[in-house]
């Protein structure tokens, strides 16, 4: 007799381990990618505010490409690119890089709709008591500006986690690749994609709607 | 490093399949907003105006469209609705997939539609001897529309970005036909490059009809 | 005739209209007037209704607005409505305002519609505005727009909320202007409003709301003359 669970048939205590080991590592790839992605962000919504027209004419429109291409191309794209380039990159740094990048571009218009959301007449003012360019930053604009876009930054690191399930598509095992991976073997398809479900919700629903709580108080 | 050769001629010769495939790329995505768009409606006016089971099951439509993967939804249509013995088609299952998450998004749209749309409007139609249809269809929905209106182009734009998750599905859109043709030939990287281009295309004329139609319609 | 019995109206626990009796003739002018809050405006909604009422009864021209099974909606067009807010439609043209109730509400075919509402636009004086979106015209010609769309019903009688109210004060005169104008035209008004100036000049007679009731109700010389009540003396010392 295998020690099953009773009340599915095929479901066996391993596959929930399988499944929380899946479920751990999509935790790990949109850890990386949403904390990489975001400094990163920062830094080119920065640069797509201080640059003006260079910026516009270059960074903008490349990092637009990011948000009209279907991730799943995007990975698939620098999957199959990385090997001709001479990079061999396994399924989870390929995932990541391309994660990242897409994370990135998603930051860098909020990051410069924070920034700009700070007035003129402010930063004038923070300037005008001699603080310097960097100090403004770091003690107005961050604050003020962060608070501005905190909820909309909130939205896309939600996104980019639900999103890392299509890393799945380069073999890597994240939770609903070893979903369906369970569902062939086991027929319990109800059984396992609601236990899917239920993590992915679990993780996005309080964050969101703690964000959104949030957002109206500030509002205040 | 790039001692690889590239190999175009294929994929130009695939290219009339490829653009045919973007049709129905498109074709999908606008079925899906138009059905998104009339359960949208319905879910926000349920979570608006009533109480009990149905307003219960819209939040909980929105809430689980928007707090977990398109991809979880695209396979819970796939192979979770096999638990009832239902198998829909691949067009189906991304049909039904994109509808219920672009339906979920929507609401929430038009829910804050619906909110700046002044009580006294529909007061003043209704002293004119309008029923409630005539109200809400004449005179308030029109107005929500155009609250609505640059989210409902964004909708638009994700709804054709999700499609591509057909190729994870076995329907043949533009990513899927895609998909096919890079296997049968091993060209992976050539295709899916090409595939990008159309995409980034589509969305850019998608994004300038909106505009062309916004000029238009809103004269007011 | 809009004909009132012992109407009493409640917001939840407020009783808002305490046992409201009055008949409206045939080309009368009635002008209510009284301090914010005692009842004026909601007698209004609850004679097209727009509010529901919990005791008593309305007739407009022998119809019991509140029974079961009266047809709102036909009953509104004979009561055309203006309201505080002017609350034109923003993303209709001052034509399609006028015209969208007729067409859809009426039946009427669109040419007509068209004319019906182009006549009505004239009549309030916005001839030259027919393609004007709302949001281009003043307080004071949104508010006409408002009179004009609610004439295209053709209602035998018109009810104005505080139609002035709203209006910065130099806007102030022509919407009292084409009130009476209408006025003139042998239409039968109720007018809640603060302008007694209008009042006394055009109203046949002026009712005064106090605390939910009438307090007092006679021609304009009477009330303004010789007042009666208290409460009424006091009012209109605050007002002058």
């Amino acid at each position: 007799m295998e020690p099953a669970i009773s009340f599915f048939s095929g479901f066996r205590a391993a596959d929930l381990w399988f499944m929380a080991e899946a479920a751990w590592r999509t935790l790990l790839i949109s850890g990386v990618s949403i904390v990489i992605g975001s400094l990163l962000g920062i830094l080119f919504g920065w640069m797509l505010h201080e640059g003006r027209l260079l910026a516009s004419l270059t960074l903008a429109p490349l990092l637009d490409v990011f948000r009209s291409v279907p991730l799943i191309i995007q990975l698939v794209l620098f999957y199959n690119f990385a090997p001709i380039a001479g990079l061999s990159l396994d399924p989870f740094a390929s995932g990541a890089v391309v994660l990242t990048l897409y994370c990135a571009s998603l930051v860098a218009n909020v990051a410069r709709g924070g920034i700009a959301a700070v007035g003129q007449p402010m930063r004038r003012a923070a300037r005008s008591l001699g603080m310097t360019y960097w100090q403004d930053m770091r003690h107005v604009v961050l604050p003020i500006g962060g608070r501005a876009v905190f909820p909309s930054w909130v939205g896309v690191a939600l996104g980019v986690m639900k999103d890392s399930a299509l890393v799945s598509v380069l073999g890597y095992v994240e939770l609903l690749k070893a979903s369906q991976i369970l569902i062939t073997r086991t027929q319990e398809p109800f059984m396992i994609l609601t236990l899917a479900g239920a993590f992915y919700f679990a993780l996005s629903y309080p964050i969101s709607r703690y964000s959104a709580r949030l957002e109206a108080r500030w509002a205040q | 490093m790039f001692d690889y050769n590239f190999h175009w001629r294929p994929v130009i010769k695939s290219l009339p399949e490829l653009l045919e495939a973007g049709l129905v790329t498109l074709q999908v995505a606008a079925l899906s907003m138009v059905i998104g768009i009339v359960i949208g409606l319905g879910l926000a006016l349920a979570r608006l105006h009533l109480r009990g089971p149905l307003r219960w099951l819209a939040t909980a439509w929105v809430e689980i469209a928007r707090n977990t993967p398109a991809l979880f939804q695209l396979f819970f249509f796939g192979f979770g609705m096999g638990a009832w013995g239902i198998h829909l088609s691949p067009f189906l299952i991304v049909l039904a997939g994109l509808s219920f998450n672009n339906a979920g998004y929507l609401a929430e749209n038009f829910r804050g539609g619906f909110q700046a749309v002044p009580e006294t409007q529909l007061r003043a139609a209704r002293s004119l001897g309008m029923t409630v249809w005539q109200a809400y269809t004449r005179i308030v929905i029109p107005q929500v529309f155009r609250i609505v209106y640059y989210p409902l182009t964004n909708q638009m734009v994700w709804a054709v970005l999700m499609s591509s998750l057909g190729m994870l599905v076995g329907f043949r859109e533009l990513s899927g036909e895609t998909q096919f043709f890079a296997s049968r030939t091993y060209r992976i990287f050539e295709y899916f490059a090409v595939t990008a281009i159309i995409y980034y295309v589509i969305v850019k004329i998608i994004l300038g009809a909106s505009r062309l139609a916004a000029w238009r319609l809103f004269r007011y | 005739m809009i004909e009132i019995r012992g109407l009493h109206k409640y917001f939840g626990e407020l009783h808002v209209l305490k046992g409201i009796d009055l008949d409206v003739h045939n080309g009368e002018v009635l002008s209510v007037i009284g301090a914010s809050g005692s009842g004026k405006s909601t007698l209004l909604y609850c004679i097209n209704g727009l509010e529901p009422i919990q005791q008593g009864r309305i007739e407009v021209d022998g119809t019991d607005v509140h029974a079961r099974g009266t047809d709102l909606n036909a009953l509104r067009q004979k009561l055309g409505m203006v309201f505080q807010q002017w609350n034109s439609f923003p993303h209709l043209t001052a034509l399609e305002n006028v015209a969208l109730a007729p067409r859809i509400v009426r039946g009427l075919p669109r040419a007509e519609a068209r004319e019906v509402a182009e006549r009505q636009l004239r009549h309030v004086g916005l001839g030259d505005k027919l393609d004007v979106y709302p949001k281009a015209l003043s307080g004071g010609q949104q508010q006409r727009l408002a009179i004009a769309r609610a004439l295209a019903m053709e209602p035998r009688y018109m009810l104005f909320d505080e139609a002035t109210s709203a209006l910065d004060p130099e806007l102030v005169g022509e919407v009292l202007d084409t009130m009476r104008l209408l006025a003139e035209e042998g239409m039968t008004m109720i007018c809640v409003t603060h302008e007694m100036g209008f009042a006394r000049d055009v109203s046949d007679r002026v009712a005064f709301f106090h605390q939910g009731v009438i307090e007092e109700i006679g021609p304009p010389a009477e009330i303004f003359g010789a007042p009666a009540s208290e409460h009424l003396r006091k009012f209109l010392a605050k007002i002058r």
